[in-house]
């Protein structure tokens, strides 16, 4: 479904990534993990076109995003680009909800402006997802009145109201404390039983071993080793087996 | 302090209607400097912040030039300029607000533009992978955030924009301060500027109260 390849991507002449292949299945959940500064934020904001590669391609659905060929690079035109765009959906370590808007507007804006729904079948799905996510009572609050983790399950509410085809966390519960992480990844439990196709950057050991189907382990900039939690988890690579077993 | 009109009710009367009409020209420099300065200044500040230099530096030098000179001066460089410029006459009170509204711009395009810095990059990234265009995002994200946070100092410039309203009076344009400083020199009386205090202290009661309430209905939300 999602198809990455010889992903290379620098800042100011620094190799952030090196040449990362990553591909991703439909309903599959698949958990990266790797030291600070390894480049697990950069991949997914390539991917998700909030930064531009320096080369490679990358695939979503049979749709190219952008392709190198004999050392060129090229993006697809922006109307593709924004095609891909509605298919991914995102989830921030720092949520990013509107402030200004209610947990509902939050809800209901991007699909009512972006996708063109009427009001009230963007009202209905944000009511099916609010409840989804256990915060039904808070449709009318505003971000401010709702703690870390009322917060980061609005954020993923938000994101599911867009019907993405996969949907991306960056530590999705590094900012909040024990108790909130677990209601969050509660969550993306639920999300992952449903099948739905996640990428998810975590520092969660537990849930990469429980939840994904497949973790990735990436190390400045290239991935060192892939495979199902029991092999990542019992790893005879040194450096694999070094992180883990310190976290 | 000779009393000339506080004890006599029909001239007082007289004087009032005076230095009403005077404040409703004060009233209109106002007005409509704020809807011509508003908007240009939040043009400037996309301007200012352009990624071309040949955008920004002209507008920075223009913002350079308007903050660094006397409001005053600009008045009177602009009215004695302007017939010189243009193929058709000027009236005064439009070259007036002409320099009002340049100045003004100026101002509030550096609050509107630190307004729209400090708002955190990741409302932009949010907005971009929902899909919103940039246009969308600027419109329905960010500028509702950036009027809470340039509330204050615009309340600042408005409070200040009645007051220097009285600079009209130096190319003599009639409003408050000009018809007060007639009728002091015609009675030689001061009583006149103690009504044009009075009234500039209205206006701007009235200004601040607006300004309180705007700043409530923003604060739905933190
Ligand atoms: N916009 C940027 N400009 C310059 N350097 C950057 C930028 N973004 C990231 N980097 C650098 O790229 C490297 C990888 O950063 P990245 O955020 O992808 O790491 P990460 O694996 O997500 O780390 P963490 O676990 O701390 O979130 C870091 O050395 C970082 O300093
Ligand atoms: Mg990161």
């Amino acid at each position: 479904m999602l198809c990455a390849t010889d992903i290379h991507k620098g800042f100011d002449g620094l190799g952030v990534l090196r040449g990362i292949d990553l591909n991703v299945e439909k309903g599959e959940v698949v958990a990266l993990i790797g030291p600070s500064g390894s480049g697990k934020s950069t991949l997914l904001r390539c991917l998700n076109q909030l930064e531009t590669v320096d080369s490679g391609t990358i695939v979503l659905d049979d749709i190219t995003l952008c392709r190198t060929r004999g050392g060129k690079l090229t993006y697809a035109d922006p109307a593709t680009l924004r095609r891909i765009t509605l298919k991914m959906g995102m989830v921030f370590q720092s949520y990013n909800l509107f402030p200004h808007m209610s947990v509902m507007q939050n809800l209901t804006d991007a699909p009512m402006r972006v996708r063109r729904l009427p009001r009230a079948q963007a009202t209905e799905r944000a009511r099916e997802l609010l409840a989804k996510v256990g915060l039904s009572d808070k449709a009318d609050q505003y971000p401010y009145q709702l703690s870390g983790g009322q917060q980061q399950r609005v954020a993923i509410a938000r994101a599911l109201c867009m019907d993405p085809e996969i949907l991306c966390f960056d530590e999705p519960t590094s900012a909040l404390d024990p108790e909130l992480t677990q209601e969050v990844l509660g969550v993306m439990r639920e999300l992952a039983r449903e099948r739905m196709t996640m990428l998810v950057v975590t520092h969660e050991m537990g849930f990469a071993r429980d939840v994904a189907d497949r973790v990735v382990f990436m190390e400045d900039g290239l991935i060192v080793e892939e495979g199902p939690p029991e092999q990542i988890f019992h790893s005879d690579n040194p450096r694999t087996r070094q992180f883990v077993g310190g976290n | 302090m000779t009393i000339k009109f506080f004890n006599d009710p029909e001239r007082l009367w007289k004087l009032f209607t005076l230095m009403l009409d005077g404040a409703g020209v004060t009233l209109s420099i106002f007005f409509l400097t704020l809807v011509f300065s508003v908007p240009l200044g939040m043009l400037v500040a996309q301007g200012r912040m352009s990624r071309r230099r040949l955008v920004r530096t002209p507008l920075s030098f223009y913002i350079y030039i308007m903050r660094s000179t006397p409001l005053m001066l600009q008045i009177m460089f602009i009215y004695f300029l302007l017939p010189q410029v243009l193929p058709f006459r000027v009236d005064r009170f439009w070259a007036v607000i002409f320099a009002f509204v340049i100045n003004y711009a100026a101002y509030f395009a550096e609050i509107f533009r630190s307004g729209i810095q400090s708002i955190p990059a990741g409302q932009y990234e949010a907005a971009k992978v929902l899909g919103y265009t940039g246009g969308q995002t600027f419109l329905h994200i960010i500028l509702p955030q950036v009027v809470k946070r340039v509330l204050l100092p615009v309340a600042n410039e408005v409070i200040t924009l009645i007051k220097d309203t009285a600079l009209a009076s130096t190319v003599a344009v009639v409003d408050l301060m000009t018809v007060a400083k007639k009728q002091v020199s015609s009675s030689s009386s001061i009583e006149p500027y103690v009504v044009a205090i009075v009234l500039y202290l209205v206006l701007n009661g009235a200004a601040e109260q607006l300004c309180k309430l705007a700043e409530r209905k923003m604060s739905y939300y933190r």
